[in-house]
């Protein structure tokens, strides 16, 4: 079994319309969809949820004020700028707290307590194109990267119960811990770039940490044909630090029209765009054989 | 010869979980006398760090063999190697399977790598 | 002022309305801006703004260090860590520094003071300037998960407070906020006067630009929306902002000039200097819409 992440540093630059793709592609797989707090995955794919999980976040403090002799231990210790004194009261600010507890560990009357926070939802679904394992991040909350390895990890179970050869992963952007949690232990990861000076800048920052963590790379050139000089300095880069390009996929009003159909592109048309994305995908199994 | 195994139940029917680190219980067995203690796992809906967590509690144990179903984490490994305990996965069935499995030397340990 | 720019899905143009935004309004000699990229993860703002940076300071955290000639292995420190990042086995101690979060809680709950805390660096914070506009970005370091908050807050520590009484300048901040609707986006946008809500008229663009909605009810910052890249499917945004009660700010149509500007890092503002009055105008109605609502 092989799992495929697809990430890019910048957001916008094509992950879900590719796996999108590859969902249709590859036979005997599982989806993830790891972007858990802007998912899109489900747009194209029109899961029908079977199974509904609650996701627990890190506890946060509150503060008893019944008991609490407004001290201000607590607003001394917490480096999070979480405790709020309003000058007759001391409060925290459930934003900002991140649980770490040491406020209530020294609050000297035992007034500050920890509340259970529900930061989200993960769900097990099924898809015309096979199992999908996605996750929706409550609003405005942390810990993405835990929910991220669940996502994962489900995939992993459901794959392995089912013998899928593939697990299909889409990333988030950025290269911090959402990242970082869809990125670790996988069999490839997918940089789809774009030939723009800010996707240049950000495909070379996720290369960077793909190779902290030894996953193997390889890169896509998004509507390569926007700007050919730019297309040339990626390929360069690539070349130089020895990673291959498995396609180039020139731009067309085709991926935006089977997005507002909420079909993927394979599957909506058959110009250049669909074939580009099929022979890349040939290539993955290749590569991954 | 004290066996460490994960478990989804705590007793010997119970399956063997696939998880180390969100094991449901721990099963401590003495392979002669079949003697054991289940342990419920304290981590098994940590935010984080659980395989850390569980690490160290099967090291305080002090088994001699720890037997599991999935991979262990890289973290749940950085604790248990600085023991000597022998690690097994790919494990599935009962633990009472699990544990005549390894009587009969059917359980071998792979070149463990995190 | 402070005027955050964010939208829930990535590559829908944030980068581009603040640059522009701040490019147009920093003309105006009674205005006094500073521009944060808080996007410290992938920051972008340089490559159009080419800002002169003058200063570079390391942002860092503090972390446990145990000394073991005073440790008795209590595991004290293990039982106070919230983020289970600490092992003490027999005569060891393992720290999962990926895990730590800096709180400082075991240092505090050691009986014997064996564990002092370092600092180690997480990220930077360049300074400098764009002209008369003074310029903050915050990068993340390569292979760190946990702290982009914490750079975002430091950057945050820099913003110039609203002018006082007599002075005819006005600050205004501008704030690049990263894509998503997690911690790193709420901390970007905390304490905004306003927020601008950039998106396509895709169902992505609208699927995202709900969630970041919901973020910013959830914080109480006013909003407005801008549709980039918008054409004949706008509906799909303006539907849903007309329901919402959410003004539609501006709207900025497919422009292929406007991207080839972008791949090469040019403001747009640049190519078709009409755009500059328009980001002007999208100003006054930010702070037309705040002096009505009675926010400033």
């Amino acid at each position: 079994m092989k799992e495929i992440v697809i990430i890019s540093g910048k957001g916008g630059t094509g992950k879900t319309t590719i796996t999108a793709s590859f969902g249709v592609l590859a036979k005997n797989k599982v989806m993830a969809d790891c972007d858990v707090d802007a998912a899109d995955l489900h747009l194209m794919l029109h899961p029908e949820i079977k199974e509904r999980f609650e996701f627990k976040g890190m506890s946060k403090a509150f503060i008893n004020q019944e008991k609490c002799t407004r001290c201000g231990a607590c607003e001394k210790v917490c480096r999070f700028d979480a405790i709020i004194n309003t000058g007759t009261n001391f409060y925290v600010n459930q934003l900002s707290c991140e649980g770490c507890r040491v406020c209530m560990n020294i609050c000297p009357v035992g007034a500050i307590g920890l509340e259970d926070d529900s930061n989200g939802e993960w769900y097990i679904s099924e898809t015309k194109y096979g199992p999908m394992v996605h996750a929706k991040l409550g609003i405005a909350e942390e810990n993405s990267g835990k929910l991220v390895s669940i996502v994962r990890q489900q995939a992993k179970n459901i794959a392995e119960e089912n013998g899928a050869d593939y697990i299909i992963v889409d990333g988030p952007p950025g290269i911090g811990c959402p990242v970082i949690s869809s990125l670790t232990g996988v069999d490839l990861a997918l940089i789809v770039t774009e030939p723009t000076f800010s996707g240049i800048h950000d495909m070379k920052r996720i290369v960077e940490v793909a190779n902290r963590f030894s996953v193997p790379v390889k890169v896509i050139i998004n509507k390569y044909n926007i700007n050919l000089e730019n297309s040339a300095a990626i390929e360069k880069f690539s070349e130089m630090n020895q990673i291959q390009v498995l396609g180039h996929m020139p731009f067309s009003e085709s991926v935006i029209e089977s997005i507002t159909k909420g079909i993927p592109v394979v599957e909506f048309c058959n110009d250049e765009v669909s074939k580009e994305i099929i022979s890349i995908w040939d290539r993955v199994v290749e590569s991954l054989k | 010869m004290k066996l460490c195994i994960t478990a989804q139940g705590d007793n010997l029917d119970a399956k063997v979980d696939p998880r180390f680190g969100r094991s449901e219980y721990f099963i401590f067995v003495d392979t002669e006398t079949l003697e054991f203690e289940a342990i419920k796992n304290p981590n098994s809906d940590a935010m984080g760090g659980a395989g850390i967590q569980s690490g160290q509690l099967v090291v305080e144990k002090d088994p001699d063999v720890l037997i599991t179903g999935n991979n262990i984490g890289p973290n749940a490994f950085q604790i248990l190697k600085t023991t000597d305990i022998v690690i097994i996965t790919g494990v599935s069935g009962s633990v009472k399977e699990a544990i005549e499995k390894y009587k009969k030397g059917e359980l071998k340990p792979g070149d463990y790598q995190s | 002022m402070i005027i955050s720019i964010a939208s829930g899905k990535g590559g829908t143009g944030k980068t581009t309305i603040a640059v522009n935004l701040v490019l147009s309004i920093s003309n105006d000699n009674s205005y006094d801006c500073q521009f944060l990229d808080c996007d410290v993860e992938e920051p972008n703002a340089a490559i159009f703004l080419k800002p002169n940076i003058s200063q570079a300071r390391p942002v860092s955290i503090l972390e446990p260090r145990i000394n073991f000639t005073k440790c008795t292995f209590c595991g004290k420190c293990a039982k106070a860590c919230a983020f289970n990042a600490i092992a003490v086995l027999k005569n060891d101690i393992k720290i999962f520094m990926e895990l730590c979060h800096g709180c400082g809680g075991c240092s505090i709950a050691c009986p014997e003071n064996a564990i002092s805390e370092v600092s180690r660096d997480v990220g930077v914070i360049e300074s400098g300037n764009v002209g008369k506009i003074e310029f903050i970005q915050g990068k993340l370091n390569i292979g760190e998960a946990i702290t982009p908050p914490i750079i975002i807050r430091e950057m945050k520590k820099r913003i110039k407070k609203s002018g006082t009484e007599e002075s005819k300048i006005k600050h205004i901040t501008i704030i690049d906020a990263p894509p998503g609707t997690s911690c790193p986006v709420v901390e970007s946008v905390k304490n905004s006067d306003f927020t601008i809500l950039v998106t396509e008229p895709t169902p992505f663009g609208l699927n995202d630009l709900i969630l970041a909605v919901e973020v910013l009810k959830k914080l109480n910052i006013p909003m407005g929306v801008v549709i980039n890249r918008g054409g004949k499917n706008d509906n799909i945004i303006s539907d849903y902002c007309q329901n919402e009660k959410i003004p539609i700010l501006m709207r900025i149509p497919m422009d292929k000039d406007i991207a080839v500007a972008y791949s090469k890092g040019i403001p747009m503002i640049q190519i078709n200097p009409k755009y500059s009055d328009k980001f002007k105008e999208l100003y006054y109605k930010i702070e037309n819409q705040l002096q009505i609502s009675g926010e400033i």
